[in-house]
């Protein structure tokens, strides 16, 4: 095992990480402040996906196509609160997983009725092409670097909105107690619109970023919507921390589970039977590593109101 | 719930015993969800078939699966109790196959599969009632297999999907491969991020990689080889570079190599008529999927002609006997009612700016199954 090889895997890793970061974050943000359990959140990264896909494919610009997908994935955020969300803040989470559910399908039959049943084409803008070399005599796909970077800025720039402004304060608030800003005079309505939408705009955008590197097809969004479910689990619901650290280590776990475990597992068994069971264990990885943290800190491990 | 029924112009070629015996025909196939492509080719090539017949006496009743093993089997309990469909077909996935032919052809109900070709029902499964106009599973996996010995790879690097039909694909490009293997790894069905396998082939020093990813997965798999830097030649089965995925993946997958049983380009009349007729009915080019379902049918309307489909001894000889025009070319069932064909090796290729195949080479002629000696038949 080369140090190339870790290199690369850990940069895996971590990129899977900040993906999930992204899907996770708005989760979190919506539980927190309005607790409401979003099951379409994965429908709005595939409305990410699709715009993107879509619009650059007219204008022929990735960067277009980008924006759009922001500005889809808010909107129907925005469309879906508004319609949708707003009657479910005091019923019970039954009616609100219900609810969403039925909002899966009637955008997974959606999409499918504008944009046709084959995958859509999306490429990775020109400068992002190919691999490049890092020290160590590792090759790592550009692209994939770019998707940490605009990871780690979107956290830092979430963390500045919820820390140093007006709006973020209000969020924090929404998320210790609804009942008494709403008393305060704050517009509780507008911005439980306006965080719906934030969160809606996250999974756009990272729907838009992976789009261009797997499938852009209807039903992508509800494998990741586990795992992002799984992040906030483990990082603990409402918190933008508790996801960045929760999204990486689920990142960096699987990732290096797949990797690791079948190697482990030729140890002792035969090189195919290893393959199969090292793949079988390393899928529920995370799911174990959620168990063991979930015994430790029931909340998570940075818990709101812990 | 779509019922389609396809009626034109009466059958003047039809003997009048048949012409007075209308024939159902039950398609239970996948059109929603992520697989919906596949069923809708099936579909579609399959009612292109019932309607250049012009065959008014058969009535084709069409459900969608959702792609679920319970829903497929519901469906298939009413097609056959409740609306008394004389064949059954359209199932795409081998676990949905799995779940319903059994029973199926056990009441005397006849199924001719346009896809799922699972090694059970190919060996110690078989049945005389069930006819598999498609494939058997590790069909164009041994063929690459074979193919790759040709190209004289001596190190290939194989993954599939951690699932039965994964694991039969592997097997099925060993049982003919003679080199060795730079590595084998079984991925999470449904993964969308190879990055971490992608590393692994690039460590191994591999001379080629072999895999079987099919629809979305294959997508994100090829576009992320593609820009991974590494250069290593790839292969696959047809599914994963077939019309239905091509545009989706784009210029990465040119210059591919992958193994099918049917092209567009084969030179042969039936063919021929058949692409044009299919690009003028739906605007697209015709997938493999939507080549089985029209083969199916054709060969459900050559069975109509000669025999009563309530005569069911004399419409499974029928069925047997294949005299249809297959656009592979030739056809013919093996004595477990799988195909013996010929299959290929094609290239993908841009065409007027679309990108499609074009055969290189041909890796097995007369093809017959591994399981058809356990067929007790």
């Amino acid at each position: 095992m080369s140090s190339a090889l870790i290199i690369e895997q850990a940069l895996n890793g971590l990129q899977f990480g900040i993906m999930l970061f992204l899907m996770a974050a708005g989760l979190t943000l919506i539980f927190g402040v309005m607790g409401v359990i979003n099951l379409a959140h994965g429908s709005l990264y595939m409305v990410g996906a699709f715009a993107c896909a879509a619009v650059a494919a007219y204008t022929g610009s990735f960067w277009l196509g980008l924006v759009a997908s922001l500005i889809a994935a808010a909107a129907a955020g925005a469309i879906v609160e508004v319609t949708v969300i707003r009657r479910l803040y005091n019923r019970d989470h039954l009616d609100q997983v219900l609810a969403t559910f039925a909002l899966i399908l009637i955008f997974s039959e959606g999409t499918r009725w504008v944009f046709g049943s084959f995958p859509l084409y999306l490429d990775i803008p020109k400068v992002l092409q190919g691999a490049i070399s890092l020290p160590g005599g590792a090759q790592y796909q550009l692209y994939r670097l770019a998707i940490i970077g605009a990871g780690l800025v979107v956290a830092i720039g979430l963390y500045l909105l919820i820390a140093k402004t007006r709006l973020g304060m209000r969020i924090r608030a929404g998320e210790s107690d609804r009942e008494m800003i709403g008393a305060l005079g704050v517009d509780i309505a507008s911005l439980n619109t306006i965080v719906f939408a934030l969160g809606a705009a996250l999974a756009g955008l990272a729907g838009a970023l992976v789009g261009a590197l797997q499938s852009v097809q209807v039903g992508m969004g509800e494998p990741v919507l586990i795992l992002a479910f799984v992040v906030i689990v483990i990082g603990g619901i409402g918190s933008i921390k508790g996801a960045l650290a929760g999204a990486i280590l689920v990142g960096v776990v699987d990732t290096m589970g797949r990797f690791v475990l079948p190697q482990l597992f030729t140890l002792f068994m035969e090189p195919s039977q290893a393959a199969t069971a090292g793949a079988a264990v390393a899928s529920m990885l995370i799911y174990i590593v959620m168990a063991f943290i979930l015994a430790v800190r029931p909340k998570g491990l940075f818990a709101v109101n812990a | 719930m779509k019922t389609i029924a396809a009626a034109l112009v009466a059958g003047l070629a039809f003997s009048a015993q048949a012409m007075a015996e209308p024939v159902k025909i039950g398609m239970i196939t996948t059109l929603s969800g992520g697989g919906a492509g596949l069923g809708i080719d099936i579909r579609d090539g399959f009612l292109l078939a019932i309607k250049e017949s012009g065959n008014k006496d058969i009535k084709v009743i069409v459900e969608d699966d959702a792609q679920k093993p319970e829903l497929a089997v519901q469906i298939a309990d009413k097609m056959v109790q409740s609306e008394k469909v004389d064949i059954l077909t359209g199932i795409v996935w081998s676990n949905l196959a799995m779940a319903v032919v059994p029973g199926v052809v056990g009441q005397g109900t006849f199924y001719l599969s346009t896809n799922a070709g699972p090694s059970a029902l190919a060996g110690e499964k078989c049945n005389p009632n069930y006819f598999n106009v498609a494939y058997q599973n590790d069909n164009l996996h041994e063929a690459m297999g074979n193919y790759a010995n040709t190209a004289n790879y001596k190190k290939t690097f194989i993954l599939a999907p951690n699932y039965p039909a994964g694991t039969d694909a592997l097997t099925g490009f060993k049982r003919f491969y003679k080199g060795a293997l730079a590595g084998e790894l079984y991925t999470k069905v449904g993964q969308t991020d190879y990055a971490t396998e992608i590393a692994q082939i690039r460590a191994s020093g591999a001379d080629s990689v072999y895999f079987f990813l099919p629809g979305g997965m294959g997508i994100a798999f090829m576009k992320q080889y593609s820009q991974s830097g590494i250069s290593t030649p790839v292969m696959g089965p047809g599914f994963s570079f077939d019309q239905d995925v091509l545009g989706a993946i784009g210029d990465a997958a040119l210059g591919v190599k992958n193994s099918s049983h049917w092209s567009k380009d084969l030179d042969n009349a039936a063919n021929k008529k058949y692409v044009a007729a299919f690009k003028a009915e739906y605007k697209r080019l015709p997938s493999l999927y939507a080549t089985q379902g029209y083969d199916t049918a054709n060969l459900i309307l050559s069975a109509v002609a000669k025999a009563s489909v309530k005569d069911k001894d004399a419409f499974r000889a029928a069925l047997k006997e294949a005299k249809f025009d297959s656009v592979r070319g030739k056809f013919k069932f093996g004595n477990n009612n799988h195909p013996i064909q010929d299959i290929y090796v094609r290239e993908v290729i841009k065409e007027d700016g679309v990108l499609t195949n074009k055969i290189v080479a041909t890796s097995f002629t007369d093809h017959q199954d591994a399981y058809a000696a356990n067929c007790k038949m």
